[in-house]
């Protein structure tokens, strides 16, 4: 890999585990799977779906806040403050500053993810006081959140290309609620006739698909993910990132920094 | 070889809400500055000075005209490698060091790994930063973190530094210091381009200026030659209460600033004018010829010709103050 | 320049490649995930905590969970499958969370009801889906339609399905076939004109293209029926009158029995068979036929339209 892309890549993960905001967020999450064992307690039999239900969803939510958060502050920064005059002067191509700034962002949020997940499995340990085969699936779970804040991350470097940082905010989050009900809209799609029904499928392909990537109530209840779509999701997310960050790169070619 | 060759670069931004409005922010410039100069850039705020600078760095894209840079062209990838920026006002990631944050520049700049931590320890001495070296820049005040951009633009030993108002926002101290600064990059033959406001520094680093007032490059010229002409007047002051008669008799235009007097007439009457202190038993504190200063030339070149005088002063008014 | 634009065409293939694979991945992930949105309704079977999960906006998740039942329906269906147990859950999450979706419970009394392949085979479930409609909403003559078509069609109650459409004809708004269909189930009268009309109504009355279709088909079917029973009985007359059967059409229109060719609704003729019955020429392109057969083949089933592409 380019050298320079490695260079921005952790310096931007540097950046970004030295703000303190992130460890607030984190906390927050881990308090909130801490109370899991307090809800578990009062519903007797059901602590372990709770754990995990509230676990992964505390893990999910603030992850994407984290990831929309760092992935437009560290790069709207860089603009707004300036600090790209300085990178842009050396030999850094536009579209390796990019590229960076998603691997580093991508980096912290794996090590975020990995914290806020000790969380989640230190409540499961209480809870259960050992864990099960079951518990693997948890893993799928949290690896498929990890590819959701891909997709978050690499929307949020799009929206930053050429928007300012509260619309580029306002945006990745709309199209994280409307991603999540990806699969619904494409079965509204599929049932819609005529130009509407075309342009509805259009749109439903083109949103991101996070329905598919929330499997936290299928795995809370120990159902297995199969592992085709462990692979499809995989392979999605890569390619989703990859199309968001072609097209940051193609805005980001001819922008000009004011 | 010419360090830069700007030739016809122009820029118009298209503002309001569909950028439809076209804004004028650098009429087509030409320029060419040689190697080993220090060239000022002067211009009132927002004439056009940090758009040609980021145009030369390729921050923004030109509407027209193009740029060389050390003999290739400005879009070059190699050329980053050669040069050095300092943006207006600097900023940089709060939460590194000094040293972390040149050691990162370094690396993007290809600093070989076996020198450069020696070249940033280097650095941080060079701008009197070694002892800060360690703190995160969210604790620097605005002037340290002048002297790290300056010490980020020379990290690699660029043959040209490009610098935006270097002096701004800098106590006399430090004005001084990048004074120096700027002088012993002149003395390694490196290239110097700097925009600035403030005439002094101009007059004092420069090798040429050039004056750019509402986007339009409106004089270019030698420093030297500037001031070098005298206009066959003298400046004399002495210690006095009072401007002696004889030398309002000698047609001097005097002044009296507590015990001191100003008084500046003719060269021809230098040794009467001396004659008349000598008299008087006044002392005389200094005698020098009065120069062309680079503020007249200055003042001169801004000042909009005759036939444009109407249309620049309504732009000026369109565009406010800054830009 | 030319640096800028190999980056630049780089970018943009890689956004073609990377999309292109994202919709084919996409059908992919939904191929795999045929039916864990449906199973979804397995999960929680307690509307009160759907709706507390909804964060009070139910409305969305009851159309969300609608457009899912119709979904599940129409791949099941696909699938040839036999199988629509969930179909009952997602209908009744749907209601509960929004129990004034009427389209629902008319999907609800024409698939829940008829025997697989054509519905789930749970005419119970489909009535107290039409009940629990009637109960939230009391002024919708279409859910005592559906009831009354539901005790008709599926339990051969005439005297509840008459007092179902009664109840319905005197509400406010209500459709001019209610009254007649409720005289007509007091007194059992004319088979098929019964028929059409319920099925008539069915279409009249909606908007969802899995409903209307399933009425046409219904509507073709009980003209294939009545055209075979009348022209069965012509034949008769003719035997009648002659003493042996016809050989042809032909002989018929000549004894003035009928004019033309008769034909299907699909315009291909009816076929008189060596023993005096009437066939029609496929008989597994018209659905629902109950008549003109060959002996022992049994009524097709229709295959529904594929929702899922």
């Amino acid at each position: 890999m380019n050298s320079r892309i490695g260079y921005i890549a952790f310096n931007t993960f540097r950046e970004a585990v030295r703000d303190r905001v992130l460890y607030n967020l984190i906390a927050f999450a881990l308090l909130l799977s801490g109370a899991a064992i307090l809800v578990g307690e009062i519903s007797i039999d059901i602590e372990r779906l709770v754990v995990v239900n509230l676990g992964l969803t505390a893990v999910s939510l603030f992850g994407v806040v984290i990831a929309i958060f760092i992935g437009i502050g560290l790069v709207s920064k860089e603009i707004d403050k300036r600090t790209l005059y300085t990178v842009l002067s050396r030999p850094v191509r536009r579209w390796e500053f990019v590229v960076g700034k998603f691997f580093g962002l991508t980096g912290t949020l794996v090590v975020n993810t990995l914290f806020m997940a000790l969380g989640v499995f230190l409540a499961l340990l209480y809870v259960a006081h050992r864990f099960e085969k079951i518990d693997a699936w948890v893993l799928v779970a949290l690896y498929f959140i990890v590819l959701q804040f891909l997709i978050v991350c690499a929307l949020a470097l799009f929206f930053s290309s050429f928007s300012t940082p509260l619309m580029s905010a306002v945006f990745t989050f709309a199209l994280f609620v409307i991603g999540s009900l990806a699969e619904d809209l494409r079965g509204f799609a599929r049932i819609t006739q005529g130009v509407g029904g075309w342009l509805a499928m259009a749109i439903a392909y083109l949103v991101p698909n996070f329905s598919a990537l929330n499997v936290i109530n299928q795995v809370a209840h120990g159902d297995a993910v199969p592992g085709r779509l462990i692979l499809y999701n995989s392979v999605y997310a890569l390619l989703y990132s990859a199309m968001a960050i072609s097209g940051a790169v193609l805005i980001f070619q001819r922008r000009n920094l004011k | 070889m010419a360090a830069i060759e700007i030739l016809d670069l122009e820029k118009n931004y298209l503002v309001g809400f569909w950028r439809k409005r076209p804004k004028l922010a650098l009429r087509p410039l030409r320029l060419t500055i040689e190697e080993g100069e220090v060239f000022g850039f002067l211009g009132p705020n927002g004439a056009g000075k940090t758009t040609t600078l980021k145009l030369l760095m390729g921050l923004v894209f030109p509407t027209g005209g193009t740029a060389r840079i050390l003999g290739k062209e400005m879009d070059d990838p190699r050329v980053k490698s050669e040069i050095g920026f300092l943006p207006e006002q600097p900023y940089f990631y709060d939460h590194l060091s000094a040293r972390e944050l040149l050691n990162y520049y370094g690396q993007l700049s290809g600093v070989p790994a076996k020198e450069r931590s020696a070249r940033v320890e280097q650095m941080l001495a060079r701008v009197g930063l070694s002892e800060s070296a360690g703190v995160q820049l969210r604790k620097f005040s605005k002037g340290m973190l002048q002297r790290v951009g300056l010490a980020q633009a020379i990290l690699h030993d660029p043959k040209l530094v490009f610098l935006d108002e270097p002096m701004s926002g800098l106590d006399p101290m430090g004005r001084r210091e990048v004074r120096d600064l700027i002088q012993q990059l002149r003395h390694e033959g490196k290239t110097v381009f700097f925009s600035t406001h403030i005439l002094s520094d101009a007059e004092a680093l420069c090798d040429r200026v050039g004056i750019i007032h509402q986007g339009e490059l409106r004089g270019v010229g030698a420093v030297a030659e500037l001031t070098s002409g005298t206009q066959g007047k003298i400046e004399i002051i002495f210690c006095a209460q009072r401007v002696p008669v004889g030398l309002t008799a000698l047609g001097a235009e005097s002044r009296i600033s507590g015990d001191m007097v100003n008084a500046v007439l003719l060269e021809e009457q230098q040794d009467a004018a001396l004659e008349v202190l000598r008299r008087e038993r006044l002392k005389l504190i200094s005698l020098m010829p009065v120069r062309s200063s680079l503020e007249e030339y200055y003042i001169q070149k801004l000042r909009p010709t005759e036939g444009q005088k109407e249309e620049g002063e309504n732009e000026a008014d369109r565009k406010g103050v800054g830009a | 320049m030319t640096a800028t634009l190999r980056v630049n065409l780089v970018a943009i293939a890689v956004l073609l490649i990377s999309m292109a694979g994202g919709v084919v991945t996409l059908d992919a992930i939904d191929h795999t995930r045929r039916q864990s949105l449906a199973q979804e309704a397995l999960y929680v079977r307690s509307s009160k905590a759907l709706r507390r999960m909804s964060l009070g906006y139910t409305g969305l998740l009851a159309d969300i969970y609608w457009t899912r039942a119709v979904q599940y329906f129409g791949e099941q269906h696909h699938a040839n499958s036999r199988d629509f147990r969930l179909l009952a859950p997602l209908l009744e999450v749907t209601t509960e969370l929004d129990p004034r979706l009427l389209p629902a419970y008319q999907f609800g009394a024409n698939f829940l009801a008829p025997q697989p392949p054509s519905g789930a085979g749970l005419p119970g479930a489909a009535l107290a889906l039409m009940k629990y409609g009637i109960e939230h909403n009391p002024d919708q003559w279409q859910l005592y339609y559906n009831m009354g078509f539901l005790y008709y069609t599926e339990f051969k109650d005439y005297a509840k399905a008459a007092d179902a459409f009664a109840q319905g004809a005197r509400l406010p708004v209500t459709n001019p076939f209610m009254p007649i269909l409720a005289a007509q189930m007091a007194q059992h009268a004319g088979e098929f004109d019964t028929a059409r009309m319920l099925w008539s109504t069915t279409y009249q009355s909606t908007q969802d293209a899995l409903v209307r279709q399933n009425a046409i088909e219904h509507l073709l079917a009980l003209r294939v029926d009545e055209d075979v029973t009348q022209l069965e009985q012509v034949v008769e007359e003719y035997r009648e009158q002659t003493g042996r059967l016809p050989a042809s059409m032909g002989d018929l229109e000549r004894a003035g029995l009928i004019h033309g060719t008769p034909a299907d609704p699909k315009g291909r003729p009816y076929r008189l068979m060596p023993d005096g019955r009437i066939e029609v020429q496929d008989s597994q392109s018209i659905f629902f036929i109950t008549k003109g057969l060959p002996p022992g083949v049994a009524p097709p089933q229709p295959v529904r339209i594929d929702t899922s592409h």
